[in-house]
């Protein structure tokens, strides 16, 4: 399947649109997906940007999928997908959609291809849901056009989706944090992207909703990028899981294979047990209390005087031996 | 909101005309010289062959008013727009240090006695010299920052308000002192129809350009990451628009002063009339800035005449508590909720 829709900048009709070719146009793109894959991509500040908050990071989406990219907080997360989404360029490597190299493309040509659902998007200053989620038909239209009716059944369908119908009047700045979030969901399913890029659409929401979202986003055509802070809805709706530590990939695959107890203490510091839950036959996490192992272990990892505090030098043995040891109790 | 917001434009669209139309109307009938409404209409229509009531409305009266409104029009304008632009609803066309700009520009020029050129000329270059200092500190470093931009124009107008005052100080003559408060504190006295054309087509001219632009305007409203991820270029476009505002802003300086709280609190009420989509958000500011300015210019001429008040004076008195009203009648006012 050749999917060429984001290049594609058709004669939009004016006041008056020809139905039959948009008709088409939404046929050919309700069901479009592209494939992403990041080469290499680093991301630096600081001078001659040689702190890096992403590393060399190797990634691929194939088209439809939905990855999961987790990770202990400031491994780099967001600005991957910053990276991905565009309000960061890669100080090096490369980001190919559908093997374009998405560096080269304007912000309007990329956004016609990629949504996103940023972290903290702030207010409405004024707006309301039904204004807000409006904006996500922009990458599609001349600065001077108005709305169609057309655009506003996106609208209204992608409210419908997200469960915020009856915030559609309500201003942006007055809702709550979770509603904030369904309406960034919203605008971003009426973009009509073939790649959503979401960094922890889950937050704020109620356990409902966070279930209901990510059944949404799976459920899309859209090939979609998520950062997750949740490793069980990272296994049960993830086709396959990267896992970043410092603004590097440590481990990436399919749930089973990346989330292990052994990742759990190497990259969060967690003792956890996982095992396949027989009612949704994904992995699923659970964690334990921490031991003293466990948490000599953390210590060392964060400051580098390794060897001065090593307090039971029975117990902390090398790195992968301190979970399995507390696991049998 | 009870009514449906295309009815809701259409309702406030005209009040506002109408309110404007009558202050117009009561601006020519009122003054120094009380003129028969019919006798206004006379003189408007050329029915009125050439008396002294009709040089008063056509040459003195009816520029004056023209002058308010496409004054107090474009301030607000302005004012809608640069709240946008930065987010924050304290912005208003002087955020840039252009009205200290004018004001020194023009101080300079009468206190250095320059006569080859005009006052209103000194202000125009003295408020680009400012806007150009206050762009290029805050593009430092490849791209504009908001919060630097504003830095910069507060900066700027500390540095140019000092220079003033320094420049009036060491100046004896009383003479300056009365011009420099007009471009201190605003006033409409100067209008001629010759001073008309430059400002009357610059506000068309931004008006047309802004509402064509009401799309992305609207795509700031939701933040700098929102609007890049929704396809644009924030730093272009922001770039763009400020120059468009500020020299928008310096043409009305240059023939009024600093009118204050115009283009601070029209927008607000805008905004809270028909709501914050710039479609309908722009003419309404529009209207209700012209409005406002004709009917404030109409109470500095007569309220203590026969002396006159600067009108900057009068909208910062009636504007202000208005302002305050609004805050707390407001259950949540608009965008001060972040």
């Amino acid at each position: 399947m050749t999917v060429t829709t984001g290049t594609q900048r058709q004669p939009e009709p004016g006041p008056g649109p020809g139905p039959g070719q948009h008709t088409e146009a939404e046929g050919r793109t309700a069901n479009r997906a592209a494939g992403l894959r990041a080469l290499k991509v680093s991301y630096g500040v600081g001078e001659r940007a040689r702190h890096l908050l992403v590393d060399g990071v190797d990634l691929e989406a194939a088209p439809g999928e939905t990855i999961g990219v987790v990770g202990p907080n400031g491994s780099g997360k967001t600005t991957l997908l910053r990276c991905v989404y565009g309000t960061l360029s890669p100080t090096s490597g490369q980001l190919l959609l559908d093997g374009r190299d998405m560096t080269g493309m304007s912000t309007k040509e990329r956004a016609r291809s990629v949504a996103a659902v940023p972290q903290d998007a702030g207010g409405g200053f004024g707006l309301t849901v039904q204004q807000a989620v409006a904006m996500g038909r922009s990458p599609h239209k001349r600065f001077w056009e108005g709305d169609t009716a057309r655009d506003a059944a996106y609208v209204r369908e992608a409210l419908e989706r997200t469960g915020a119908t009856e915030l559609a009047e309500r201003r942006v700045d007055e809702l709550s944090g979770g509603e904030r979030q369904r309406v960034l969901v919203a605008r971003a399913l009426v973009q009509e992207p073939a790649l959503l890029v979401l960094d922890e659409p889950t937050n704020h929401l109620d356990v409902r909703y966070q279930w209901e979202l990510l059944a949404l986003v799976d459920g899309l055509a859209a090939t979609s990028v998520l950062a997750l802070h949740d490793l069980n809805l990272a296994a049960y709706f993830c086709d396959r899981i990267y896992v970043l530590d410092a603004g590097r990939v440590v481990k990436g695959g399919p749930p089973a294979e990346v989330l292990t107890e052994e990742m759990l203490a190497e990259v969060y510091g967690v003792r956890a047990e996982v095992s396949v839950h027989p009612a949704t036959g994904a992995p699923t996490v659970v964690y334990l209390p921490p031991t003293a192992a466990v948490r000599a272990k953390s210590v060392r990892a964060e400051s580098a005087r390794a060897e001065s505090s090593q307090a039971g030098p029975s117990q902390a043995g090398p790195s992968q031996a301190g979970p399995s040891q507390a696991v049998h109790r | 909101m009870p009514l449906k917001s295309p009815l809701r434009f259409v309702l406030v669209t005209a009040v506002l005309a109408a309110v404007l139309v009558l202050g117009a109307v009561f601006s020519l009938a009122l003054g120094s010289a009380r003129i028969p409404v019919p006798d206004v209409v006379r003189a408007l229509t050329g029915q009125a062959g050439t008396g002294p009531f009709t040089t008063i409305v056509l040459d003195v009266r009816l520029p004056r008013v023209l002058l308010a409104a496409v004054v107090g029009a474009g301030l607000a304008v302005v004012g809608t727009v640069l709240q946008a632009l930065v987010r924050n609803p304290l912005a208003d066309p002087y955020l840039l240090g252009i009205s200290s700009g004018a004001s020194t520009g023009a101080v300079v020029v009468v206190v250095l006695g320059v006569s080859a050129v005009s006052m209103p000329f000194g202000a125009f270059v003295g408020s680009m010299v400012a806007l150009l200092v206050v762009y290029s500190m805050a593009r430092r470093g490849g791209s504009m920052t908001t919060g630097r931009l504003v830095l910069a124009g507060v900066a700027v107008q500390y540095v140019l308000s000092a220079l003033t005052s320094l420049l009036l100080v060491t100046s004896s003559d009383t003479q300056h002192l009365r011009a420099i408060l007009f471009w201190t504190l605003g006033g409409l006295g100067q209008a001629r129809w010759h001073s008309l054309t430059v400002p009357a087509l610059v506000l068309l001219v931004g008006l047309v350009l802004l509402l064509a632009l009401a799309r992305p305007l609207d795509l700031l409203l939701v933040g700098e990451e929102g609007a890049t991820v929704l396809g644009l270029d924030t730093a272009k476009f922001r770039a763009a628009v400020f120059v468009l505002a500020s020299l928008v802003t310096a043409v009305l300086v240059t023939v009024s002063g600093s009118i204050g709280f115009v283009g601070l609190m029209v927008p607000h009420a805008a905004r809270m009339a028909v709501g914050a989509s710039h479609r309908a958000l722009l003419p309404v500011a529009a209207l209700g800035g012209a409005a406002f300015l004709v009917l404030a210019d109409l109470a500095a001429r007569t309220v203590a005449a026969p002396e006159e008040i600067p009108v900057g004076v009068l909208t910062a008195l009636t504007g202000g508590p208005f302002f305050l009203w609004l805050l707390r009648r407001g259950r949540r006012t608009e965008g001060m909720a972040e």
